[in-house]
């Protein structure tokens, strides 16, 4: 009975959440768009065909402007580059969001072991963390992607390893306020032991302001792609949309003033990250205590 | 900067007491900054070492050697003796500034570097300037009319350009600009050899990068300004000020100014990583011969040793600014030095 008065409960927390992220005009918006983005990324397959991408199979001629069957123009291969565009979306989609569930997830470990054991686990990884978060994270993850294969894996697996101190830091904070309440002290008095106050009190707590985190977290993933792809440690067969403006600036096609190869990859960058950002200050304002006050 | 909030606290330790108190923290400061460094070294020796891409791996991706010359390869990098000797080997030669040859150049690392070193300082020294001086003007007009139509503009417009990718801002400014100014490197090679025509040069290709730089740049300064004034708006010396019958503009800029400047500096510092970042991004755009478009040639050669050499001094550069950064905050704010 006690499992089902606390999904009420649970239920009854998310519906509140709602209803203030909702009142949030521009939160709404970027929800908005990060749904058309994100499901004509998933119908991508259905829409159009992977055959588009192939350089041989290419029909349009090399670098014209929008005109002829090509909304979007074509590239220096002939490809066409609103076609480009759509493909392009899954892959900087999936390795935005992957990378950022990578970092957040080594961010939330790394934070709560730091609050809740202290001592020299503390000590340790806290230098740790700020060791990583001085590093210029972006020659890291260049040097990082370039040793391990090139390709879409390790362009994730370098930016969760290089952006996870932020996250480590906020959630460590968190876990400290959240463990000095007299809830954990009773818990710890009734017997509980580590396992226990970290995943029954500290987790719950901790996750929501991490959820927000990631919304953040993940227009900077996003960024961070572009521009490892940008210089040129991404898969050439798998084209996002920081690997269409590494051929654009490969092939010439800057100083061509070829904007319809050029604008369509940079405004899409600047469209998802910006709902990102959206989505998650509407959801921070909710979930955030300190913030909801003011 | 003559903040009057610098007034002796009413408990002052005795003289000598703060002095070990500040060497111990400068010491502890330099020390975490050494240890670092060390990681730092260890991390550029492991990266390229036991990684599933060695360096051999790397060099030979594209080319079709027998296992003999492989061996070969590995002999001459010392890539066949036991680990502990190769790290202290990498150590040693380290430490006397050997970084080894670059494969794709084939000079040695450190050579390459220094050649790099001073367009790059030119680029980040000038674009940090610029906009530090952009973002704070903008950001104290902002902060101390919070709201009006010049603060919701102002930083409305340098929100957009901050989230924009940095290499596409390039880009697009070099698509736009290319006609007006040069866009690939640093010297036209047909500039006469005298010293003014070849500083005007510099400065001629110095625009489109640095306008990139700085328009990614100075969002960061004006928030940060914007944010710390505003936390200095309701602070009671400024209503004495106001009451000693001080025009607005003194009360900002003797009384407010000063003390919200403080989290600027230390954000200077601290910045220096995205900086350097933005740096690779810019270099690699406009062909500008620094350690960006270095780090560049490097991933698309699969160097492995100028890599190493360029996360070295690129890391390295990075920690040392944070620690003098540390230290410069200690001697302007009085409050650090107390805690």
């Amino acid at each position: 009975m006690t499992a089902s008065i606390s999904w009420q409960r649970r239920r009854a927390a998310a519906g509140r959440v709602w209803a203030q992220f909702s009142a949030d005009r521009s939160g709404l918006t970027g929800l908005a768009i990060l749904g058309v983005i994100v499901l004509l990324a998933l119908l991508a397959p259905l829409i159009s065909d992977s055959s588009a991408l192939d350089v041989t199979k290419a029909t349009g001629g090399l670098l014209k402007p929008p005109g002829g069957g090509f909304l979007l123009g074509t590239d220096e291969n002939g490809r066409s580059v609103l076609q480009l565009l759509l493909w392009g979306s899954r892959i900087s989609l999936l390795v935005g969001l992957t990378a950022t569930l990578l970092s957040v997830g080594v961010g939330t470990v790394v934070g709560v072991l730091m609050a809740h054991f202290g001592g020299w686990v503390q000590a340790v990884l806290m230098r740790v963390t700020d060791f990583f978060l001085v590093l210029p994270s972006l020659v890291l993850a260049a040097v990082l992607s370039t040793v391990l294969s090139p390709g879409i894996g390790s362009i994730i697996l370098a930016i969760g390893a290089t952006a996870w101190p932020t996250t480590a830091r906020l959630v460590r904070s968190q876990t400290l306020a959240v463990e000095s309440r007299p809830y954990i002290e009773r818990s710890w008095a009734l017997g509980a032991g580590h396992l226990h106050v970290i995943g029954k009190h500290v987790l719950p707590a901790v996750l929501p302001l991490v959820f927000a985190n990631t919304t953040l977290n993940v227009a900077n993933s996003i960024i961070t792609e572009s521009t490892l792809s940008f210089l040129g440690v991404g898969d050439p067969n798998q084209p996002s949309w920081g690997q269409m403006l590494h051929n654009a600036l490969q092939s010439g096609a800057v100083t061509a003033q070829a904007w319809w190869y050029l604008l369509p990859p940079g405004v899409a960058i600047g469209v998802v990250v910006l709902a990102f950002m959206m989505c998650g200050r509407a959801l921070e304002a909710v979930l955030n205590p300190r913030l909801r006050e003011r | 900067m003559t903040s009057p909030a610098t007034a002796p606290a009413l408990a002052e330790p005795s003289t000598s007491a703060r002095r070990s108190g500040g060497a111990r923290y400068v010491l502890g400061k330099v020390g975490g900054a050494v240890v670092s460094l060390f990681v730092v070294m260890v991390l550029g020796f492991f990266l390229f070492r036991v990684l599933p891409g060695d360096p051999i791996r790397l060099l030979t991706r594209n080319t079709s050697l027998g296992a003999a010359q492989v061996a070969e390869l590995r002999h001459r990098y010392g890539l066949d003796l036991p680990l502990p000797a190769q790290f202290l080997d990498y150590m040693s030669k380290l430490l006397h500034g050997d970084m080894g040859d670059s494969l794709k150049f084939q000079q040695p690392v450190a050579d390459l570097i220094l050649q790099r070193l001073w367009p790059t300082v030119l680029l980040v020294g000038v674009a940090t300037l610029l906009s530090i001086l952009l973002g704070l003007w903008q950001g104290t007009r902002a902060g101390w009319r919070r709201g009006s139509g010049f603060d919701r503009f102002s930083t409305g417009f340098a929100l957009t350009l901050w989230s924009a990718p940095t290499f596409w801002l390039g880009m697009i400014l070099l698509a736009l600009g290319g006609s007006l100014f040069p866009t690939q490197g640093i010297l036209d090679p047909d500039t006469p050899a005298s010293f003014l025509p070849q500083v005007a040069d510099v400065l001629h290709h110095l625009v489109l990068p640095c306008l990139t730089l700085v328009a990614v740049l100075y969002a960061q300064y004006l928030l940060v300004m914007r944010s710390s004034l505003l936390e200095e708006m309701n602070a009671d010396y400024l209503t004495t000020a106001r009451a000693k019958g001080l025009r607005d503009d003194l009360v900002r800029s003797r009384h407010a100014v000063p003390n919200a400047l403080l989290p600027t500096v230390t954000l200077i510092f601290i910045q220096l990583g995205f900086v350097v970042g933005g740096a690779v991004t810019v270099e690699t755009v406009y062909s500008w011969p620094g350690l960006g478009l270095l780090l560049y040639q490097a991933i698309t050669d699969h160097d492995g040793p100028l890599l190493q050499g360029l996360l070295l001094v690129l890391a390295g550069a990075v920690l040392v600014m944070n620690l003098i950064g540390d230290l410069l905050l200690r001697v302007i704010d009085p409050r650090v030095r107390a805690a």
